[in-house]
């Protein structure tokens, strides 16, 4: 399966240095699974209450001035904020609850490193853009809902009616959403590579071998 | 050509390069906790793979455990269902798996980034990482080291590798002596002021200049550990003197073994003339002590000057400003000196070690916490601190002055276990992170070094250290 196009509504955050506590806050992250973390997607802007695992968006008490609260950015499926989107902490709950929540893309003048490679394991696509080119696009999507549509393989983005701004993105990262690829299965192809390598540093560096203490 | 110290660190543990600039690099060293381990351990166990190399990781449970344990606790004392599910999986992986861990019960267990320099798992020139973004904390120690996420995490247990893209190199020199008062939480708060949370987004940060030469290895870990506040997952100082006597007292490297290793550890600095894509040199003697008022390591001013307002920024920032106002709570106060503190929390993996606590100890001794202080908390970093801090009477000084003494763990830097702030409650912390909600749901938290803590415990408010 191929996923080359993204189309959908999109949701504005107005803000630099949206943090992963605020994608997801730390109380979540007691789960052991890997999926189920839509709920609470940005679960202190999104809910009056205070939260727990075993609760789902139907039990909480919402605040009906965020954003995706409101229709239709509940079926928002790109997300638009500003500087340093997903800094702070490595959780990668933090993309699992983006991903849960339906999010294919998310759109900003910069990322968090460790939010950023998250990204690409769980097929998010993050797109950098120009702090001109954000502030366009909140210009034009702010006052009312608007679809942005996403050509991976032609790596650009379409707005309005003929408006386009292309992005950059490393081809080998692409492809992994593209194709749905798996690192470690692509990383076990070097097996003996890996092996080689590290027979060697056995030789060299033995102190790093078999410590304990 | 002149390297850089994590160009060295980079060529030494490349195993592959491909045209698409992405690099399987070795790791050497892998920290495991419970958080952001068990969805890796199930994707092996989904595609049916056994660890790649047993001896190179370690685990122990810090982020959800209870810090009033007392002597006799164990993991079916966890109070928090959820929480314990997690604790007990990860001693279920690492039973299962035969991965090494200092459980609930070792009086080893500790917040990783503590526990691990000093129990010898971290040696210099190592790669090291760790599903947890504070993993930079072991650059400290001339190591390339940075947090993963847990996919990462998987692909680390399956294949002693990371696939990752190189990084560019800044250097910070910091240069001076600082003033009385002024510790390595006060000038790396400086910098992430000065560069911003996004400063050092995409670099690898080396830390060095003569206030760097003459630090300890605890506070080149406290600047090292805050790197990723700057936005750099990569921090780290060259291996001088003071490193290799650390790794000395506290590895068990035979003696033949350390002569040998530290040959090639003493070649862990950058080259006199090597290229680095951005320097910024800052005086230390110029800074005051900091502390956050806002919700961002960013926003830090110095403990006297006036928080800011819309005059002060410009025009693009003004939301942010306000948002993070309106969150503490300052629309009246003018000066980080007008407020009351509820509560304070000496602890977590960038303030826990020794030198912190002895800090925190001289400016409480013989004194009491403020009356209007409701919780007042230390947390040591590991059992090792702990022992020493109570072999060297700190513990009674805090008993003494009102605190509570704690069992190892994160505690109250995230909202994550039983040492939460309430609602609206103001916290002097020397934790890492004054997020939204970090320290509990609207709870307001402002960063600062262990010595502003503490005083601030004293008096209930900020005041000036000197």
């Amino acid at each position: 399966m191929t996923n080359s196009v993204i189309t959908g509504i999109v949701a504005t955050f107005d803000r630099d240095n949206i943090d992963t506590d605020q994608i997801i806050p730390t109380e979540y992250l007691k789960s052991i699974k890997k999926f189920g973390f839509g709920d609470f997607l940005f679960d202190g802007w999104r809910y009056l209450d205070e939260g727990r695992l075993d609760m789902t968006s139907e039990d909480r008490s919402k605040n009906h001035d965020f954003i995706l609260n409101k229709e239709p950015f509940t079926n928002a499926e790109i997300l638009l904020a500003r500087d340093n989107f997903g800094c702070g902490s490595s959780r990668e709950h933090a993309v699992w609850a983006l991903r849960d929540f339906g999010f294919k893309a998310v759109i900003a003048s910069s990322f968090g490193d460790i939010f950023y490679n998250n990204c690409f394991k769980n097929s998010v696509l993050p797109i950098k853009l120009s702090k001109e080119e954000i502030n366009h696009l909140f210009n034009i999507s702010s006052s009312s809902s608007v679809n942005f549509k996403i050509d991976l393989q032609r790596k650009d983005l379409k707005f309005g009616d003929d408006s386009s701004y292309s992005f950059d993105v490393k081809d080998s990262l692409l492809d992994r959403i593209i194709n749905n690829l798996d690192d470690v299965d692509i990383t076990l192809r070097h097996k003996s590579d890996i092996k080689i390598f590290e027979q060697i540093r056995r030789n060299q560096r033995p102190w790093l071998f078999d410590y304990t203490n | 050509m002149p390297v850089t110290l994590y160009d060295k660190l980079w060529d030494e543990h490349l195993v592959e390069t491909d045209d698409t600039s992405e690099s399987l690099i070795y790791i050497d060293r892998h920290y495991l906790h419970e958080v952001t381990s068990p969805q890796a351990f199930e994707g092996l166990r989904h595609k049916q793979l056994k660890p790649w190399r047993l001896d190179a990781n370690v685990a122990t449970p810090d982020h959800n455990v209870p810090t009033d344990r007392g002597d006799s606790f164990n993991i079916a004392s966890i109070e928090d269902e959820v929480a314990k599910i997690q604790v007990v999986e990860l001693d279920k992986n690492c039973n299962n798996f035969g991965i090494h861990q200092f459980d609930i019960t070792s009086n080893k267990q500790g917040i990783v980034h503590v526990m691990g320099p000093e129990l010898g798992y971290t040696l210099p020139g190592m790669t090291i990482v760790c599903g947890d973004s504070h993993t930079s904390t072991h650059g400290a120690f001339g190591c390339l080291a940075m947090g993963i996420g847990t996919s990462e995490v998987e692909h680390v247990l399956a294949t002693q590798c990371l696939k990752i893209t190189k990084l560019k190199n800044m250097l910070i020199n910091f240069n001076g002596n600082p003033q009385r008062g002024v510790t390595s939480k006060d000038i790396v708060l400086h910098l992430i002021k000065l560069i911003g949370t996004a400063g050092g987004t995409g670099h690898a940060i080396e830390f060095s200049g003569s206030y760097i030469s003459s630090a300890s290895m605890e506070s080149r870990m406290t600047i090292c550990n805050m790197a990723i506040e700057a936005g750099a997952k990569v921090g780290l100082a060259g291996v001088d003197e003071t490193t290799l006597d650390y790794v000395k007292k506290h590895s068990n490297l035979s003696d033949s073994m350390f002569g040998k290793a530290s040959e090639y550890w003493q070649t862990l600095q950058s080259d006199p003339d090597a290229n680095f894509d951005q320097t910024i040199n800052i005086d230390v003697s110029k800074i005051k002590p900091q502390v956050t008022w806002g919700t961002s390591p960013e926003m830090t001013i110095d403990f006297d000057a006036d928080i800011p307002s819309q005059e002060d920024i410009n025009e693009v920032s003004h939301e942010n400003l306000l948002l993070a106002k309106t969150y503490m709570g300052l629309d009246n106060s003018k000066t980080l000196q007008d407020l009351s503190f509820d509560r304070i929390f000496i602890g977590s993996c960038t303030n826990s070690r020794i030198e912190d606590l002895r800090d925190a100890a001289s400016v409480v001794k013989g004194k009491k916490i403020s009356k209007d202080i409701t919780e007042a908390i230390v947390v040591p970093g590991s059992g090792m601190v702990k022992a020493q801090a109570e072999e060297e009477g700190l513990d009674k000084i805090f008993l003494d002055a009102g605190f509570l003494w704690r069992d190892p763990g994160c505690s109250m830097c995230l909202g994550m276990n039983p040492d939460q702030l309430k609602p609206y409650e103001r916290c002097a912390s020397t934790s890492n992170r004054n997020f939204e909600g970090r320290q509990g749901n609207l709870g307001r938290t402002h960063l600062m070094s262990p010595l502003m803590a503490a005083l601030t415990a004293v008096n209930g408010k900020i005041t000036d250290p000197s």
